[in-house]
């Protein structure tokens, strides 16, 4: 069957095919499901909304952990994506203006492996929020006072987003590293201590049935590390990267499809909201990294374009809505309307 | 002109009471309403006829939208099961006591209210213009955020509540702006502004009993010469007799946690939406 002219219109005009790369390879790709005789109408297509989140893929993919349940599989030794430079950070904080960012937020690896990432969090509290999501075990008490200062003399919040994987050793060692639930805590009393009020966020690596247990327990246990009223965010599992060899990838039923998409609000994916700028351009969310299709363009503005959530992981997203955004940042307890 | 804008009263009619008679003895010309008429105290019915009675105009907050239409919740944007659990507890309360009539009144209120006057176009609403239920913290909206707010919904001046903190910001915009820092909030020329009026439903996590509203003065009503800004904003702190709100609620059973909050000025409740800056301020 040939594809009709209304189809091909309809994706020239959403698609911008002239605007980046891979959005060739995606306008290649459905031109060949269109030969073949599919509907692109079935497929769940994604408008970026308005960018809220600018994300900054500030370390690259290294880390000085390897996590076994890490979705983008960083380690000491992946170098799949390389760290972001001060000069390219500002230059794109300075890009984002025009486009409305609401929030930074800063992801790896380990930030703060980044030699750089103190000015750089100093320079994003001109802009506006700044979130740095870290595995708390390399944290220096000198940055963190320098970063105290920063955020007393900002409009702005800087947020500490800590991952710990459970309330134990014994639940978060086997995850993240032998030691590191003792090592990511000392970092948590080290933020505390100079007034910061981090948000300890865990993969759910329990049952579900097991939630109001693990928190309660992990409360208790921050408590007696000094932090008294202990910010908690869960996380799903991601079965992409290393998760997917630790227990197992998605499998083809875990599928968006455009049906599903038909009454439901599309403000709750990270896509619709969000841009990832990496040191191979801009990405269209902070998990589909390591997919060959992630990469939209080499600015805001190619990356201002639909986005078809045909992943594994973006089916985790839809159930769960706005995973990687702070709490405050997100209406996920309630109804959202006039979006 | 002299305006006065009311943030979410959370069935404090005591307040609201207090405050109507406050606005009024300070020039007030227009008292506007930004939503949220319910949640938290006590008989919701008498802060509808209150409003309704002095004519006071409102927007639709999520609450008014949820009541209206008798929705399961009060799409306050909660996402802590603690924080869920009081916010369903207060929904309960108000649903089951608001008469039909009031029901039917909060449903035809509008989203956004528009005007003009002394050059500044003037946007209220209940969040933020483009959704209702969007919570625009200080310490966490971007100057640029509201720039652009103003640029899509074609504004000068957006005012908003539904945080329950109020804050005030004014910048500059393009093409003045930004300058050699690379941010909006030190132009020369603030011509746009955001304010978030308060509330008064409950005090604002700061330890004190007094609750708070806005009164603004655009013109001559300005003071020119006195302000660099086409508008000037007053934050109001009003006391109000919080004891008798602590009375009625005890009589209709609503959790001590509120109660504790009315009392004593500190927030026990909707703590895990804060940023880190407000959190910070609070005592727990």
């Amino acid at each position: 069957m040939q594809a009709s002219s209304l189809q091909l219109n309809r994706l020239a005009v959403t698609l911008r095919p002239n605007s980046a790369i891979k959005t060739e390879s995606t306008v290649a790709s459905w031109k060949l499901a269109l030969r073949k005789g599919e509907n692109t109408m079935t497929l769940p297509i994604v408008e970026l909304g308005s960018l809220d989140e600018l994300w900054f893929q500030v370390a690259g993919t290294r880390c000085n952990l390897t996590c076994a349940h890490c979705f983008i599989s960083c380690s000491p030794h992946n170098d799949s994506f390389g760290f972001l430079s001060f000069n390219e950070v500002e230059r794109r904080l300075l890009e984002s203006i025009k486009w409305g960012v609401k929030e930074f937020y800063f992801t790896g690896g380990e930030p703060f492996l980044n030699p750089d990432l103190v000015p750089i969090l100093e320079r994003t509290l001109d802009f506006g929020p700044a979130t740095v999501l870290t595995n708390g075990t390399v944290l220096k008490p000198e940055w963190l006072e320098r970063l105290r200062a920063a955020e007393q003399g900002s409009l702005y919040s800087l947020e500490f987003r800590v991952s710990i994987d459970g309330p134990t050793p014994e639940l978060n060692d086997p995850i993240r590293g032998p030691r590191t639930f003792e090592r990511a805590l000392r970092g948590v009393e080290m933020l505390v201590q100079r007034g910061f009020l981090p948000i300890i966020t865990m993969t759910r690596v329990w049952d579900d049935t097991d939630d109001d247990a693990v928190l309660g327990q992990f409360r208790e246990v921050l408590r007696q590390h000094g932090y008294v009223r202990a910010r908690l965010k869960v996380l799903p599992r991601l079965q992409l990267g290393a998760e997917a060899n630790r227990t197992c990838g998605y499998s083809a039923a875990d599928r968006v499809t455009a049906e599903m998409l038909v009454g439901y609000n599309t403000s709750q994916l990270v896509c619709q909201h969000s841009r990832v700028v990496t040191d191979r351009g801009i990405a269209v969310c902070p998990i589909l990294i390591d997919s060959h299709e992630a990469i939209l363009g080499q600015t805001l503005a190619e990356a201002n374009h639909a986005f078809a959530i045909t992943h594994g992981a973006c089916a985790t997203c839809y159930q769960f809505g706005a995973i990687c955004t702070n709490p405050s940042a997100t209406a996920e307890g309630g109804t959202r309307y006039r979006a | 002109m002299i305006f006065a804008f009311f943030g979410g009263i959370y069935n404090n009619h005591i307040a609201f009471k207090t405050a109507i008679a406050d606005a009024r003895q300070r020039g007030a010309e227009r008292i506007f309403c930004l939503g949220d008429l319910g949640a938290f105290g006590p008989h919701p019915n008498r802060t509808c006829e209150l409003i309704r009675a002095h004519e006071i105009e409102v927007v639709q907050g999520n609450y008014d939208h949820s009541i209206g239409h008798a929705l399961n919740d009060c799409q306050c944007g909660y996402t802590d099961p603690r924080d869920n659990h009081f916010a369903q507890l207060s929904y309960d309360y108000t649903l089951a006591n608001t008469s039909d009539e009031h029901r039917a009144w909060l449903r035809s209120l509008p989203t956004e209210i528009r005007f003009e006057v002394d050059g500044l176009r003037i946007l209220l609403c209940h969040g933020s213009p483009r959704r209702t239920n969007e919570f625009l913290w200080e310490s966490a909206t971007s100057t640029q955020f509201l720039n652009k707010l103003c640029d899509d919904f074609a504004c000068d001046l957006i005012l908003g509540t539904h945080t329950g903190l109020h804050w005030q910001r004014s910048w500059g915009t393009f093409p003045t702006c930004p300058d050699s820092t690379g941010t909006l909030e030190t132009c020369p020329t603030m011509n746009r502004h955001f304010i978030n009026v308060g509330v008064l439903g409950r005090p604002e996590n700061d330890g004190t009993t007094n609750v708070w509203y806005t009164m603004l003065r655009t013109g001559h009503d300005a003071g020119a010469g006195r302000s660099p800004l086409p508008c000037e904003v007053e934050f109001i702190p009003l006391a109000y007799d919080h004891d008798q709100l602590v009375r009625e609620m005890t009589v209709e059973h609503l959790p001590n946690e509120f109660i504790e909050t009315i009392l004593t000025g500190w927030w026990t409740t909707c703590l895990e939406i804060l940023p880190a800056k407000e959190r910070r301020r609070g005592r727990w």
